[in-house]
């Protein structure tokens, strides 16, 4: 339904003031995040969300508070996550909205909220924001998920609490947003546990759920709340949040046209006859903060946040509101030279909380794009300045084409960031991904102090092509044209395996494995047939009827 | 010598061969004792009263009335007779014989079911707790007794169920039923309404009209149930049940009647001039239980109610009165608000199953209504009582969070906030009832100046009898 009916693009740029799901409160070193999902403010019509269940709205405006927490409070040391309502804590993804939704749409929705949940992991492994879920009812599917992704589950034993992965027995399903492998490969549930749990809709309370690993503590609801604001008190103690005034996220704001989506740093150009887009993304231009002191003053104006944030935005748009898109064309523009300057800074003074901040938002930047299911070609011409940060775009791509010409020179160069600051859900850096065949060679190219020529780049084994003058054009439109046949399906999934080589994380896998196994079993006729589990369910309280074989 | 016996424990589900049953009672019924002399009618424990005790399913013998004291009393197990070649009369296996064994991907909702309806029954005897000390007559107090260990029973009945078919998560679940407590707020019952205690009498009658006529009807969907062991144990509560609505409608009527009686005494007409209860306070109660017992059937459109009905769970009260039987067409039109006003919608009749039995319960509360009404017509006064609106006061489904007035129309909050005490007992109207109310009636015979005596007495006993034994 989502592909037939034409809907207003979905936009990702909110702020707490116009938050309709959520209640962001302050307390000196605890962040309150207190869910109270508004039944009549889905994103599109047709579905009530009700019980704290949640759309892609829902989950922008969580991702917004994930990233306010960071930059505009550095006071925060631990995060509270609750519910507003009083026997309910989430109640997961709105399972009407996903019957309605096409598959495109959902899909994107799963890997957005995947990657929001990451980003709270994130922020409690890198920044010193520890994240305490405080369930006061009932917690089921993406609504437990979400726990799952806080450092703490705390869990009110009252009878009623729960916690319940009911998707396979209710929905014909997965739990999409990391729950199956943060259950075993984060709370260490012992795999049979982990089987009886994921098959018992009604879930588990109290202390069986501590005995299962589920949750750490079972607290009576007498006690519920202070116990909450105790534990985060304690976890705050550990962090090294050093409070003090944040830095400001003004909208980004770009200039949209048909065709185009402008930022400062970036820009999006849409050729949607030739299913193409090209993204380009600019150099610094002023002077670049190198003091702490300077990037304070910068603020969310420095180039290294800025960019990314608006890189961040991009890929979004184009992962929602284009679909059809089939293959990006990566491009940047500017003096490498400031990129390496303003990499170094970064490099230099991330034990600044700020800095530390921008890198971070950097890394899941370039995450984001790695998990882009477009194809994504690099072409690095003169004026480019694939460099530093800036040429893990053209590592994270699926080929790169760099311009050999003597007439027009380019390169390409590292900097102290690639060296494992920005590292891919598998925990490698982009180069070390590159060169499983040769685990030295990421070493030996990083003490290379300056740029590569095509020449080299190409020996190096740093792009794929380097076409010279003559061929440049040709080459590149035939690469483009031959990718414009393909099935888009068959695409995603080869790109998706080449991309992520090397050892697996809960990350890696939780993208990997469980996106893979649940966008199949999306399509499947059990799920979402006629008489499929999820197109059944709340319709008619009908059995659905399943096609017994296994595969 | 082992408590658990035929002899103990009256029953007609072959206990004294069924091990595995012998087992799990002998765990249980002990804490089930301490559980009733802990949270059962405080200072009566040691008194004897006039009791029925159900001791077969036969005519003659769920009804056996003898003194007993209530720790000493046989809680039994019964089910109503099998029905031979029973089938299932509803949803998508319409047709199909009825489970004897509980159908293993049913498994977790019907043990919900079972906890949930069970919970409510010990709740209740823990909300009534305190009631014996401001009774207005002995014959009341023998009733409320009557209510309490018959809840016991249910209690018992739900317990059969989960012992005998679910394992050890049914034995641990028949464990929490004891371990949960009213009002509690570390270990609450599971049901919102059955968390507040009922400390007047006149409660005590409103629950009995209106709370146990939501158990009534939640009886009656369950009777139609296509696992048969639950669908007969229902269908005897359900014989039980009616005394416990008995005892409310008549009890209201009683007191009605005795506040039309005080009305003409008094010189402007208000019982209250004579230790009497206002028919406006009688209504603010009736809004009250009305409404809170409204809440317990549930969503207006449910998902759970909808699959319920479909896999043959839980179906209409008297579901062969429907003419057609599968449901998975047909819708019901109900005003629902979206966006904050009310418009008129097409509900799938499945998911409107709670909207369907809370159809059937509105009307049998309202033939309670007309004949309280008929009580005042023959006393000549003018006031007549009524049902409010399904809207009003809700605190779940559809209407909760928004405000309705007894009429069902839409006000503000400012307007709630006004006007509430107009509606709902206030604190002064709660407080004034509980001083009607200071010490209980012990006499034989006697009742408080605030209700009329019965019609007739219990098993054909005299008004005047000695019901409870309190020498």
């Amino acid at each position: 339904m989502a592909e037939t009916t034409p809907q207003p693009p979905v936009q990702f740029e909110t702020h707490p003031d116009s938050y309709r799901h959520w209640r962001l409160a302050f307390d000196g070193p605890v962040a309150r995040l207190t869910m109270a999902v508004r039944e009549d403010g889905g994103l599109r019509p047709g579905y009530q969300l009700k019980l704290n269940s949640y759309d892609l709205g829902v989950d922008i405006e969580l991702c917004d508070a994930v990233q306010r927490i960071r930059f505009e409070h550095p006071e925060v040391r631990a995060v509270v996550l609750d519910s507003a309502l009083q026997k309910i804590f989430c109640a997961g993804a709105n399972i009407f909205m996903l019957a309605s939704s096409g598959h495109p749409f959902k899909v994107n929705f799963c890997k957005f909220t995947n990657e929001t949940r990451l980003a709270i992991e994130d922020a409690s492994a890198h920044s010193g924001i520890k994240w305490i879920a405080a369930l006061n009812g009932t917690s089921s599917g993406g609504g437990y998920e979400l726990a799952l992704a806080c450092d703490e589950i705390l869990l009110a034993d009252d009878g009623n609490a729960s916690v319940s992965l009911p998707e396979v027995a209710l929905l014909g399903v997965l739990p999409g947003t990391g729950g199956l492998t943060r259950v075993v490969d984060k709370r260490l549930v012992r795999r049979d546990i982990a089987d009886v749990f994921c098959a018992l809709p009604e879930g588990v309370r109290g202390k069986r759920a501590v005995d299962w690993r589920l949750v750490d503590q079972a607290i009576p609801k007498s006690r519920f709340d202070q116990a909450v604001r105790e534990r985060a008190l304690e976890l705050a103690k550990g962090s090294d949040r050093p409070g003090g005034p944040g830095v400001r996220l003004a909208p980004i704001a770009p200039e949209v046209t048909p065709t185009a989506r402008r930022y400062r740093h970036v820009t999006l150009g849409l050729d949607r006859s030739r299913r193409q887009a090209t993204l380009t993304v600019r150099g610094p231009t002023g002077p670049q903060p190198k003091t702490p002191a300077q990037f304070l003053e910068a603020g969310g104006d420095a180039w290294a946040l800025r960019a990314f944030r608006e890189l961040d935005d991009a890929l979004l748009q184009l992962r929602v509101n284009e679909l059809e898109i089939g293959t990006v064309l990566l491009h940047t523009e500017g003096d490498p030279r400031a990129v390496l300057e303003a990499d170094g800074a970064v490099a230099e003074l991330r034990g600044h909380w700020f800095v530390r901040e921008i890198l971070g938002q950097m890394r899941r930047t370039l995450k984001r794009l790695d998990l882009t299911a477009r194809t994504l070609y690099a072409a690095i011409e003169p004026g480019s300045c694939f460099a530093g940060s800036l040429f893990e775009i053209a590592l994270s791509a699926d080929r790169s084409y760099m311009l050999d010409d003597p007439a027009r020179a380019t390169a390409v160069q590292l900097s102290a960031l690639s060296a494992g600051l920005l590292p891919m859900s598998n925990g490698l850096s982009r180069l070390q991904s590159r060169f499983l065949h040769d685990p030295p060679r990421a070493g030996r190219l990083l003490e290379r102090r300056g740029p590569f020529s095509a020449g080299e780049a190409l020996e190096a084994g740093l792009v794929t092509f380097a076409p010279d003058g003559i061929d440049w054009d040709d080459e590149l439109r035939l690469a483009l044209e031959e990718r414009e046949a393909l099935s888009p399906d068959a695409l995603t999934g080869m790109e998706a395996n080449l991309r992520f080589a090397g050892p697996e994380t809960m990350e890696s896998k939780i993208f990997g494995r469980l996106s893979a196994w649940q966008n199949w079993i999306f399509q499947r006729p059990n799920a979402v047939g006629e008489k499929g589990a999820l197109s059944l369910y709340g319709q008619k309280g009908q059995r659905p009827e399943f096609d017994w074989r296994r595969t | 010598m082992s408590m658990v016996n035929d002899e103990k424990i009256p029953n007609n589900v072959d206990l004294a061969q069924d091990k595995r049953l012998q087992r799990a009672l002998e765990q249980w019924q002990p804490d089930f004792l301490s559980w009733w002399r802990e949270m059962g009618p405080e200072g009566f424990q040691e008194r004897e009263v006039y009791l029925r005790t159900a001791i077969s399913v036969t005519t003659e013998g769920w009804a056996h009335y003898d003194y007993v004291r209530m720790p000493d009393y046989r809680w039994g197990i019964f089910l109503a007779d099998q029905v031979p070649g029973r089938t299932i009369g509803f949803g998508d296996l319409l047709g199909q014989p009825v489970w004897q064994d509980v159908p293993g991907e049913h498994r977790g909702t019907l043990r919900r079911l079972i906890v949930t309806q069970g919970d409510t029954e010990p709740a209740s005897v823990e909300q009534q707790r305190a009631l014996g000390h401001c009774c207005p007559s002995l014959y009341d107090l023998r009733n409320l007794f009557q209510v309490n260990v018959e809840e016991g029973r249910h209690l018992w009945a739900m317990v059969y169920l989960l012992h005998r078919f679910f394992g050890r998560d049914g034995r641990e679940d028949a464990e929490e039923l004891l371990a949960r407590r009213s009002g509690n707020p570390d270990r609450p019952r599971i049901l919102g309404a059955f968390n507040e205690p009922i400390d007047d009498w006149l409660s005590f009658y409103m629950f009995t009209m209106f709370t146990d006529r939501d158990g009534k009807y939640q009886l009656l969907a369950l009777a139609e149930s296509g696992f048969d062991p639950l669908s007969r144990t229902t269908r005897f509560m359900l014989t039980e049940e009616a005394h416990h609505m008995f005892v409310g409608e008549t009890g209201i009527g009683r007191v009605v009647q005795r506040s039309a009686e005080l009305a003409k005494l008094s010189k402007n007409g208000n019982p209250r001039e004579q230790g009497g209860i206002d028919l406006e306070t009688v209504q603010k109660y009736l809004n009250l239980w009305y409404s809170l017992s409204l809440d317990l059937f549930g969503s207006e459109i449910s998902t759970n109610a909808a699959s319920f009905f479909g896999a043959g769970l839980k179906g209409r009260a008297k579901e062969e009165k429907f003419e057609e039987h599968v449901c998975r067409e047909g819708a019901v039109v109900m005003e629902i608000p979206e966006q904050g006003r009310l418009v008129r919608r097409e509900v799938p009749l499945r998911s409107a199953m709670n909207e369907v039995l809370r159809d059937g319960y509105v009307e049998d509360c309202q033939r309670g209504v007309d004949r309280w009404n008929k009580i005042l017509a023959e006393s000549g006064l003018s006031f007549r009582l009524r049902l409010p609106s399904r809207r009003f006061h809700r605190q779940q489904g559809v209407f909760s969070g928004l405000r309705f007035d007894p009429d069902g129309r839409q006000i503000s909050t400012e307007e709630w906030a006004k006007r509430q005490d107009d509606w709902l007992p206030s604190a002064s109207d709660r407080s004034y009832v509980k001083s009607l109310q200071p010490r209980a009636i012990h006499e034989r015979g006697k009742m408080a100046n605030w209700i009329a005596a019965p019609a007739k007495g219990i098993d054909g006993q005299p008004v005047d009898f000695e019901y409870v034994r309190l020498d």
